[in-house]
């Protein structure tokens, strides 16, 4: 009996962790479902297809109810995925290489203004980007770069460089100087120094860095909202957003294919990098 | 140090910082500015600077949504701070720790995805889940399980409990950003936990304390700090988070779940009439930077911040 009470003791946890993760995991086996089936009555699908993935050999998404026109297409799935990448991978390549440059200079110069820059980015990650959203606009409106995934590109690395330099120093801040001293001592500039000896050393935590940019880039959705007029410009998120719009209207088997085809890298980093991701989420500026 | 290398130092100390401090000066630190200056304008899609000096501040005074919104962002925070970003938080890491180590990595793995989902998806998911019987998923489950008379809809503004007077459309924003919210917390956490020096944890047991006792008088008081600290900094995430918002109910029906930031944005932005208040808009997000600076001085002084800022360890002249 005291057998039994035990193991239904230690089986407490498990119900209680099975019983609030279930939600999630049936959220995106739904979603799955239903991306390859006709209807899908909650997790049942109707009639399984792949006609909800024909936008891939088409290259366009028709609006529900538009028959054949047009004017009643979603701009071309190719032009955004490739707006999309590059917007995340130029956003993760800038923020790694600007970030890694200057927090190298504050973890080892001690050059004037230090503590001042170093006290500004820390003031400055309490301004979340809404509190910016009018001045940023502004500003792109004056240097022209209103409605052009540059200008995007150029505010979110922006945004998100002060986290990046912290994180960055830190990762500096954990590699002795000896390494260095005997680089610099064979005659290597400091640039040399920086790019063969030290980067070799910070690599996971680039890899951390590049992959949460980059999925952030990915998944960017207000500033395109609302620095991006343009169709030609627009991004997946964009896509999906329009397509939530016209919820009564939309095709959603269809929804549900564009959206798991936007998630896949997503998907991607989850199976594969998933320690990476553990490290940044804790440095995340995310919404919440 | 010979003299020639210091010469050659400033020049490279440029190429390592400059391209961050011009970026960080054109595109974060001149919208501080720039957001100060405009919430003193009645500026609009025109982008003219008309000074009103305080008026949009007496205009927020005198703004009867003001109040229900404040309200609002209020019971947001609170409520998703407490029932999940801390909260649910804490249960996620206590009990994945108390369970085989693999299994309980699981679970935490299975929290993270909605944060690394793009908005965009993880709002149609939730859509979807919420629609009506036979194809929103909740409900399918509910029908299945056989509560055939209940349903679950978005937008349903009847209380959850005739004893709970909160609407069922507040009940899933909070659940939608909860979701989000738990991980940042169950990752800080469960570091911590796993830190404790198991000799505490068997003391406790050696003097016969139960489970229960154990995570209340060993494990939750020797994560005291991390737990003040996700509340602090939790906090100011959920204050400004609207974009979840904005894609699931966009502060409808009405203003019901409308918060302060999405005020602001829709202020500023929303494509129906009067908008393009950026003069208005602005002035609504100072409030939010004040809200937050004041409670990062706070946290700087609680967490001790200036340690994190030491003079770099190897002095290069």
């Amino acid at each position: 009996m005291a057998r039994v009470t035990e193991y239904i003791k230690a089986s407490i946890p498990y119900l209680i962790l099975i019983a609030i993760t279930t939600p999630i995991v049936l959220m995106y086996i739904m979603l799955f479902v239903a991306s390859f089936s006709r209807t899908v009555y909650g997790l049942v699908p109707d009639q399984i297809t792949i006609s909800n993935w024909n936008f891939l050999l088409t290259g366009y998404i028709q609006a529900p109810g538009t028959g054949q026109v047009e004017a009643g297409r979603y701009p071309n799935i190719y032009i955004v995925t490739f707006n999309t990448f590059l917007l995340a991978l130029t956003v993760a390549t800038l923020e790694v290489v600007f970030s890694s440059l200057a927090a190298y200079a504050i973890s080892r110069y001690n050059f004037k203004g230090r503590n001042l820059f170093l006290t500004t980015t820390l003031i400055l990650h309490s301004f979340p980007s809404i509190t910016l959203l009018i001045a940023v606009f502004y500003v792109l409106n004056i240097l022209g770069l209103f409605d052009t995934l540059i200008g995007v590109i150029l505010v979110k690395v922006a945004l998100e460089l002060p986290l990046g330099i912290w994180i960055m120093k830190g990762f500096y801040d954990g590699i002795p100087w000896d390494m260095e001293m005997s680089a610099l001592v064979d005659g290597c500039t400091r640039l040399q120094t920086w790019w063969k000896v030290i980067m070799p050393n910070v690599k996971g935590g680039i890899a951390s860095t590049m992959i949460f940019a980059f999925l952030s880039g990915w998944a960017e959705y207000i500033f395109i909202l609302t620095f991006i007029v343009s169709q030609q410009n627009w991004t997946l998120s964009m896509l999906v957003a329009s397509m939530i719009g016209e919820w009564r209207f939309v095709d959603y088997g269809q929804l549900a294919a564009v959206s798991f085809f936007y998630m896949l890298p997503v998907v991607i980093f989850f199976l594969f990098f998933q320690k990476y991701l553990l490290r940044m989420t804790i440095a995340s500026k995310g919404p919440i | 140090m010979p003299l020639g290398f210091k010469r050659i130092k400033i020049p490279y100390l440029y190429i390592f910082i400059s391209p961050a401090v011009i970026l960080i000066a054109t595109f974060f630190i001149m919208p501080v500015i720039l957001t100060l200056l405009i919430s003193f304008t009645g500026m609009d899609y025109k982008l003219q600077w008309n000074w009103i000096g305080l008026g949009n501040y007496y205009r927020m005074l005198r703004d009867r949504w003001a109040q229900l919104i404040m309200r609002n962002t209020i019971f947001y925070v609170i409520a998703t701070l407490v029932c999940f970003n801390v909260g649910m938080a804490l249960v996620i890491s206590i009990l994945t720790t108390h369970i085989h180590d693999k299994t309980g990595a699981a679970f935490r793995a299975a929290w993270l995805l909605p944060r690394i989902t793009p908005s965009t998806v993880y709002i149609v998911i939730w859509n979807w889940a919420l629609a009506p019987y036979p194809y929103g998923l909740f409900n399918w489950v509910l029908h299945t399980l056989g509560f055939s008379e209940v349903s679950f809809q978005k937008f349903n503004l009847k209380p959850i409990h005739p004893f709970i007077p909160l609407p069922w459309v507040w009940l899933w924003v909070i659940l939608v950003n909860g979701f989000i919210g738990a991980s940042f917390g169950m990752i800080i956490f469960t570091a911590a936990i796993k830190a404790i020096p198991m000799d505490y944890i068997n003391a406790a047991k050696v003097d016969g304390a139960s489970t229960l006792q154990t995570i209340r008088y060993v494990i939750l008081p020797m994560i005291k700090w991390p737990i003040l600290f996700v509340t602090a900094y939790q906090t100011l995430s959920l204050l400004t988070s609207y974009e979840q918002i904005l894609l699931f109910t966009d502060g409808g029906p009405g203003y019901m779940t409308e918060v302060w930031a999405l005020y602001s944005f829709h202020k500023a932005f929303a494509e129906y009439a009067g908008a393009f208040e950026f003069g208005y808009g602005a002035a609504l997000a100072v409030v939010l930077v004040v809200i937050g600076l004041i409670a990062s001085v706070a946290y700087y002084k609680v967490f001790r911040f200036r340690e994190l800022m030491l003079e770099s360890k190897i002095e290069v002249t």
